[in-house]
């Protein structure tokens, strides 16, 4: 009798402990290499994208300045934001006016080129490199610095003005220029929309241009009627990173105005304005609360570009 | 009022390198032409110099007597069906129909009216509000062929216009563009390198090969009468049986042959060749019999093959001396692989060609 219950419990413990160990072993032999694989990009996203997340979304609902815990203030930041920042709304101004001026400009640039580089002209390839090389340059430091040196006051570009009589003004200090300086340099750097249109134009038919000459269409009705509306999906494409690129955009700003924005706040970027909050000021609840506004701005300006793509973008299938 | 089409000493080079190698050839008014050719000879290349979308590097292009050279595409009075249909994907079907009439800035009640016409012909008329990826291969291939029709043109030029549909559409496709040539009656010039189309289509076939013509001529005249052994293999499906043989005697009224160990009599005299010559002779596959007592024997052969197409039985077969043969008999005939056979054929449709190919 005194048997029994030992054996029904040595029983159920096996088989209590053989499913668990059956079931890890599965998971370790089948799939154990590939999550070890796995395990480089698991860190990666949930320790350097996911975490910094959930973490700055926590903090721009506190008073946090680094060397103190963070203090939950509720949404005193945003309220702040939104009622009392003047700076907010003139950097989200330079912003809008930065974006919605360069991201066109740069756009038509770098579709003109890539129009004349697609008429098979001779050593094409080495103009595509040249042409693209500003966007390889163009974010880095020493490229914002070369072009403080060429548009300051007596900068490379007033010398080539002074040739013929004109005395340009400091662009760089002027707030009337100023930020136009900035606009110039993202649209120099056209070189990766322009490679992603030539592309987009190789993929035209040539028999669609060649029934539209049958048909009688000049070289503007074929640009307006086939090729424009077909380079549409390369369009939207091209604008949606362009638009992020802008509202993203930082180190031009802060090196050509020496991280402050000026003259009077008139290249104060968002990002920049961001950056001022963080690292000078050590408001990091603060400007986290700015980095979640910006997030929101951005995914506003691409659902709304998604929304009307319907209307615009032609898919062949 | 129907167009001529001429071609004096046309050239084509890229470069250095010549690919039409100066082509003399008349399209009458009205007239259905057919360039036929394997891929590479230039029938595409020649279509597009006549629409003007390819330069012509010499010779002269004349339509209705006047010289079109330098005439821009727009204006030559031709429209074009492309091997791609080439329609504008973002454009309505009617959209795509009024494309030409808008960039002639014609009326819009006109526009209405001939997109009107041009989709009753083609029986498109639901479809006018789709877009090209609503539509099937053989309605894309209608609209493709209404674009053309509503611009009214001189001349209508296809670019291969079936070889992007199945079998099936492709000939109920070829039987719609012929019955289109007989009611507007324009000029047309097909490019195509299935030769049933051509055979099917064409008033005119002009065979081309490596940038010269072969032979131009109606479909049954270059089916009966090749002018070489290109032709002759060209034309005609399955293609012509074609031995070696050498002429054994000849005279004014025949000539005496030997092709595959077989002595075959000529009812007719041969042109420049005398005994002793090197020949090839060509008999049809559908030309050859197999019931002995009909024509004269033509070659003793082992069958390889027989295919049963139910009204015909296909025989694929080698001589003796290793040529292939075909052999095309009506009916269903029940033939062991392997078997010995001997051909007949009636001399009367007998080809024979010299040494250089030409028919003699």
């Amino acid at each position: 009798m005194a048997s029994a219950p030992s054996h029904e419990v040595a029983q159920g413990g096996s088989v209590a402990g053989a499913a668990a160990p059956s079931w890890w072993a599965a998971a370790r032999s089948k799939n154990g290499p590939g999550y070890l694989f796995l395990l480089p990009w698991f860190i990666g996203f949930f320790g350097l994208t996911l975490g910094p997340i959930l973490i700055s979304l926590y903090l721009s609902f506190t008073d946090f300045d680094l060397l103190t815990a963070p203090h939950w203030n509720g949404g005193a930041n945003f309220v702040r934001i939104f009622t009392a920042d003047a700076k907010f709304i003139q950097s989200m101004r330079v912003t809008l006016f930065f974006v919605i001026v360069s991201v066109p400009l740069k756009l038509a640039f770098a579709l003109g080129v890539a129009l004349l580089l697609n008429r098979g002209m001779r050593g094409l390839p080495i103009y595509r490199a040249i042409f693209y090389l500003p966007s390889l340059l163009g974010a880095s430091v020493a490229i914002a610095v070369l072009w403080r040196q060429l548009f300051a006051g007596n900068g490379l570009v007033n010398q080539f003005l002074l040739n013929f009589g004109i005395v340009g003004p400091s662009w760089i200090s002027n707030p009337r220029y100023s930020l136009w300086t900035l606009i110039a340099l993202a649209v120099w750097q056209f070189g990766s929309p322009m490679i992603i249109f030539l592309a987009g134009l190789r993929q035209i038919p040539l028999d669609m241009y060649e029934a539209a000459s049958l048909d009688g269409a000049g070289r503007w009705r074929m640009f307006r009627k086939i090729t424009l509306p077909l380079l549409t999906p390369v369009i939207f494409f091209n604008a949606i990173i362009q638009t992020i690129e802008g509202f993203k955009s930082f180190t031009p700003a802060f090196i050509i105005s020496g991280g402050t924005g000026n003259p009077i706040n008139s290249t104060l970027f968002y990002t920049l304005y961001l950056y001022q909050e963080a690292f000078g000021f050590f408001r990091m609840g603060y400007a986290s609360a700015l980095a979640w506004i910006l997030l929101v701005i951005v995914a506003l300006f691409t659902s709304f570009s998604f929304l009307t793509s319907k209307y615009w973008v032609h898919y062949d299938n | 009022m129907a167009t001529r089409v001429m071609l004096q000493q046309v050239q084509k080079r890229y470069g250095e390198v010549e690919v039409i190698h100066g082509i003399d050839l008349s399209i009458e008014p009205g007239e259905f032409a057919v360039f036929v050719g394997p891929s590479g000879c230039g029938k595409s290349t020649l279509l597009r110099m006549i629409a003007g979308l390819e330069p012509i590097s010499g010779g002269d292009l004349l339509i209705d007597g006047q010289r079109m050279n330098a005439v821009p595409a727009a204006k030559r009075g031709i429209a074009m069906v492309f091997q791609s249909y080439a329609l504008y994907p973002h454009m309505s079907v009617y959209q795509n129909l009024a494309f030409g009439l808008e960039t002639a800035r014609l009326p819009k009640a006109e526009i209405a009216t001939r997109v009107a016409r041009a989709a009753e012909i083609l029986r498109i008329e639901p479809l006018l509000k789709r877009k090209p990826k609503q539509l099937s291969g053989g309605q894309r291939q209608r609209v493709a062929i209404g674009r053309a029709i509503v611009r009214e043109p001189r001349i209508f030029l296809f670019d291969e216009p079936l070889s992007n549909l199945d079998a099936e559409l492709r000939v109920q496709m070829r039987v719609e563009i012929a019955k289109l040539h007989k009611e507007l009656g324009n000029t047309m010039i097909y490019v195509t390198h299935d030769q049933v189309e051509a055979m099917t289509m064409a008033d005119k076939i002009v065979v081309l090969r490596a940038g010269n013509i072969e032979q131009v001529g109606a479909p049954l005249d270059l089916y009966n009468t090749p002018r070489n052994l290109f032709v002759a293999g060209f034309i005609g499906s399955p293609k012509m049986n074609i031995l070696a043989a050498r002429v054994e005697s000849a005279d004014g009224a025949g000539a005496k042959l030997l092709a595959a160990g077989q002595a075959i009599a000529l009812p007719r005299a041969l042109r420049a060749s005398g005994p002793g010559a090197r020949v090839s002779v060509g008999a049809r596959p559908e030309h050859l019999m197999i019931a002995p007592g009909s024509g004269i024997p033509f070659a003793d052969v082992t069958v390889d093959l027989v295919e049963q197409l139910g009204g015909q039985t296909m025989i694929y077969a080698t001589t003796a001396g290793g040529e292939a043969m075909t052999i095309a008999v009506d009916g269903q005939q029940k033939i062991a692989l392997g078997t010995a056979l001997t051909t007949h054929v009636d001399p009367a449709r007998l080809h024979v060609f010299d040494a250089d190919g030409l028919a003699i």
